[in-house]
C-alpha cells in the first residue's frame, strides 16, 4: 500500500510538469503575453514595453522562461498580479474564503439531499417518490446554472415575494439580496446567509441530481447482494439493515466520488461567481481573464489541476482503504 | 502473434464472419428500437428534439422577421413585452425575440452537433489506438488523456477563446473557432470509452480469427472492433450534444462565445440579464430553450443507454 502511494505520487509529478507546460504555451500564446496589460496604456511606448520585456525576462528563449516560472512556483513564488497590483498568492488567499464558504456550504447542503433522496428512492423503487427523485435529477443536470441563477434574481431580489395573508392585515414581504457576500454596511451572520441562500440553491440544484442519482444507484447495487439477505434473515430491523449495512457500502464510492468533487471546491463556481457578485476565486479568474492577468490566470490554472491531480489520487487510495476487497499491486 | 499470420488478401475470400453477423445485427437493432420505443420519455424526448430542430432548421418559415434587424416599422419601444405582431416582444434594441430565438436554435445546436463530431472522430481515433496497440502507445495516449481532463474546463475554453478574441478582432471568434475549441477539449471521455472497449473486444475470439484470416489492424479496427464499440459511443456523443449546448451558451452568455449581432441562445440570455428589472420575460424565453433542448436530449440519451447497452439487457 505504501509502495503503491509513493509510486502514484511520483507518476503524478510528470503529469503536473506537463500539464504546466501546456498551460504555459497556451497562455504565451496570448496576444501581448505577460505583458498585454501593458500593451494597452496609451503612455507607455515601444522602448517600454522592450525594457519591461528585458525586466522580466522575457527576451530569453521561451523554455528558459518555463524553467524559471516552474522554479519560481515550487517556491511558492506565483508572479505577480498586473490586476490587483499584490502578488498573485496574495489575492488568491483574500478571494479564498469567500470561495471555500460558498461552496462548502452548498456541498453539505446538497450532500445531504442528494443522499437522503437517493437512499429513499432506492429502498422503494419505481415508486412515486423514486420517479420524483429521478425527475428531479434529470431536471438539475439539464439546467443551465446561468439561467437559474437569473430566474431567482428576477423571483427574489428584482420582484421579491409579495403577499397579504388570507383575512388579515398581515403581509409577508420577501426579498434577498442578488449580490455579494454582505452587505455594504458591515452586516452579520444573518445578513451573510441572507447572501448565501440563492447562490448555495443554484450551486446545489446540479449537485443534488449528480448525488442522488449516485447514491441510488450504489444502493440499489448493495440491496441485492447476500450479505444485505443475511442481515435480514438475521431478523435485524428493516431501517438497521438499511444504514448499517447497507449505507455503509452504498457510501464507498460516493467518498470516492467526493474526493472527485473537492478541488472544486477550492477553484469557486465561475459563472454563479459572476452572476451573484461573489468575492471568490471564480469570480477572480473571469476578471483577471477581461484584463490578461498572466500570472494570475497560470497560478489559478495550475493550482486548481494540481488539486485535481491529487484529488483522483486520493480518490483511489481512498476506495482501497475503505474497501478491503480492492487489492493494489 | 500477430505477425506469425501468413497473410491472405480479405478480397480473396468472403469474410464468414461478417456474412453470418448480419441478420444478427439486424435483429439486435430491431430489438433495441422496440426498447427505445417503450421509454416512454425518451420517445418524447426525441419527438420535442425533432420539433426543435425543425424549428430550427426552417427558421424563415417561421418568421418573417430579420433577427439582427431592427424593425423600421414598429413604433413601440425596445424591450417591449409580446404583441400582436412580435409575439414575444423585441430585445434591448427592437429586435424580434421570436425570430432571434429561432436563429439563436440553428446556431446553439450546430455548434453542438459539429463540435460532438470532432470529439467523437478525435476520441475515437485516440482511444482505439490506444486500447488496440497497448504498451508505451497506450501509456502515453491515456497520460495525454489524464493531462486535459485534469485542467478544469470552462477556464480553459475561456481562455483559448479569450486568445482568439484578442488575437485579432472580436468578431474572429465565430462559429468555426468556437466548434474547434470546443471539439478539440472535450474528446478525453469518448477515449476513454473507446479504449476501454476495444481492450476487451481485442482478447475476443473474433478479434483472433479476423487476425487468424490475415486482416491488417487497420481492417481490424474499421471492421471488426469499432462497429462492436458503436452503442456506448452512440450514447456518449448524445449526451455530450446536450452538454456542449450547456458549454456554448455558458461562453456566449459570458461573452466569449458566439458574438452579437448573430444570435444565440447564450448571447440573448446576457443581453437579457443586462434589462431584468424592466423586462424579466426576455431572460425567460431563451433560457427556456437550452433547458428544454437539454432535457429532450438527456432523456433521449437515456432512453438509448436502456436500449443499446448489452449489461441492462
Amino acid at each position: 500500500m505504501l509502495i503503491y502511494t509513493i509510486r502514484r505520487l511520483i507518476q503524478a509529478i510528470p503529469l503536473m510538469v506537463f500539464i504546466s507546460v501546456i498551460l504555459f504555451t497556451i497562455l504565451h500564446n496570448m496576444p501581448g503575453g505577460p505583458l498585454a496589460p501593458y500593451m494597452q496604456n496609451p503612455h507607455i511606448t515601444q522602448a517600454d514595453i522592450e525594457r519591461l520585456k528585458h525586466n522580466f525576462g522575457l527576451d530569453r528563449p521561451v523554455w528558459v522562461q518555463y524553467l524559471s516560472w516552474l522554479g519560481a512556483y515550487v517556491r511558492g513564488d506565483w508572479g505577480w498580479s498586473t490586476m490587483n497590483s499584490t502578488p498573485v498568492t496574495e489575492a488568491i488567499r483574500e478571494r479564498l474564503p469567500a470561495t471555500l464558504e460558498l461552496m462548502g456550504v452548498s456541498l453539505v447542503v446538497s450532500l445531504i439531499i442528494g443522499l437522503a433522496f437517493g437512499i429513499l428512492a432506492a429502498v422503494r423503487p419505481y415508486s412515486m417518490w423514486d420517479y420524483f427523485v429521478t425527475t428531479f435529477a434529470f431536471f438539475g443536470m439539464s439546467m443551465p446554472t446561468f439561467w437559474f441563477a437569473i430566474l431567482l434574481q428576477i423571483a427574489f431580489a428584482v420582484s421579491g415575494v409579495h403577499f397579504r395573508i388570507p383575512f388579515s392585515d398581515y403581509r409577508i414581504d420577501f426579498n434577498l439580496p442578488s449580490a455579494g457576500r454582505f452587505d455594504t454596511d458591515g452586516g452579520g451572520l444573518i445578513d451573510g446567509i441572507r447572501h448565501l441562500i440563492l447562490p448555495v440553491t443554484v450551486l446545489s440544484l446540479i449537485q443534488i441530481a449528480t448525488w442522488s442519482r449516485f447514491t441510488r444507484a450504489s444502493m440499489q447495487e448493495v440491496l441485492h447482494t447476500d450479505y444485505m439477505r443475511t442481515a435480514a434473515a438475521k431478523g435485524l430491523g428493516y431501517w438497521k439493515i438499511i444504514f448499517k449495512h447497507g449505507l455503509k457500502n452504498a457510501l464507498m464510492p460516493v467518498v470516492t466520488v467526493l474526493a472527485l468533487a473537492l478541488p472544486g471546491v477550492v477553484g469557486g463556481a465561475l459563472i454563479t461567481e459572476t452572476i451573484f457578485a461573489w468575492p471568490g476565486l471564480g469570480r477572480l479568474f473571469y476578471t483577471a481573464l477581461t484584463q490578461q492577468d498572466f500570472s494570475l490566470l497560470m497560478g489559478y490554472l495550475v493550482l486548481i489541476s494540481v488539486l485535481v491531480v491529487l484529488f483522483n489520487l486520493i480518490a483511489d487510495l481512498a476506495y482501497g482503504w475503505l474497501d478491503p476487497r480492492v487489492k493494489y499491486d | 502473434m500477430r505477425a506469425n499470420v501468413a497473410p491472405v488478401t480479405p478480397a480473396a475470400m468472403p469474410n464468414p464472419l461478417h456474412e453470418a453477423s448480419e441478420p444478427e445485427f439486424a435483429r439486435e437493432r430491431h430489438q433495441a428500437w422496440r426498447k427505445f420505443r417503450r421509454h416512454y420519455l425518451a420517445m418524447v424526448g426525441a419527438v420535442a428534439l425533432i420539433i426543435i430542430a425543425i424549428s430550427a432548421i426552417f427558421a424563415p418559415l417561421f418568421t418573417h422577421f430579420d433577427p439582427n434587424a431592427i424593425d423600421a416599422n414598429w413604433s413601440g419601444t425596445p424591450l417591449a413585452p409580446g404583441q400582436f405582431d412580435h409575439w414575444l416582444g423585441t430585445d434591448n434594441l427592437g429586435r424580434d425575440l421570436w425570430a432571434r430565438m429561432l436563429f439563436g436554435g440553428r446556431i446553439s445546436l450546430t455548434v453542438a452537433i459539429f463540435a460532438v463530431l470532432i470529439e467523437v472522430i478525435l476520441g475515437t481515433i485516440v482511444g482505439a489506438i490506444a486500447g488496440y496497440y497497448g504498451g508505451w502507445i497506450d501509456w502515453l495516449m491515456m497520460r495525454l488523456t489524464d493531462t486535459f481532463l485534469s485542467i478544469p474546463l470552462l477556464p480553459l475554453l475561456l481562455v483559448l477563446t479569450g486568445i482568439v478574441a484578442a488575437s485579432s478582432t472580436k468578431a474572429a471568434l465565430n462559429f468555426t473557432s468556437i466548434v474547434l475549441i470546443i471539439g478539440l477539449l472535450s474528446w478525453m471521455p469518448v477515449a476513454r470509452l473507446v479504449r476501454g472497449a476495444f481492450l476487451s473486444l481485442r482478447e475476443k475470439e473474433f478479434c483472433e480469427a479476423a487476425r487468424a484470416i490475415g486482416g491488417n489492424d487497420n481492417r481490424i479496427i474499421m471492421r471488426h472492433l469499432l462497429p462492436n464499440a458503436v452503442a456506448p459511443i452512440v450514447v456518449q456523443a448524445t449526451l455530450d450534444v446536450a452538454n456542449v449546448i450547456i458549454l456554448e451558451s455558458a461562453l456566449s452568455f459570458l461573452g466569449f462565445g458566439i458574438q452579437p449581432p448573430t444570435a444565440s441562445w447564450g448571447n440573448m440570455l446576457s443581453d437579457a440579464q443586462e434589462n431584468v428589472s424592466i423586462a424579466w420575460w426576455a431572460a425567460v424565453y431563451p433560457g427556456l430553450c437550452i433547458f428544454a433542448t437539454v432535457l429532450a436530449i438527456n432523456y433521449m440519451g437515456d432512453g438509448l443507454r436502456d436500449a443499446l447497452d448489452p449489461n441492462v439487457r
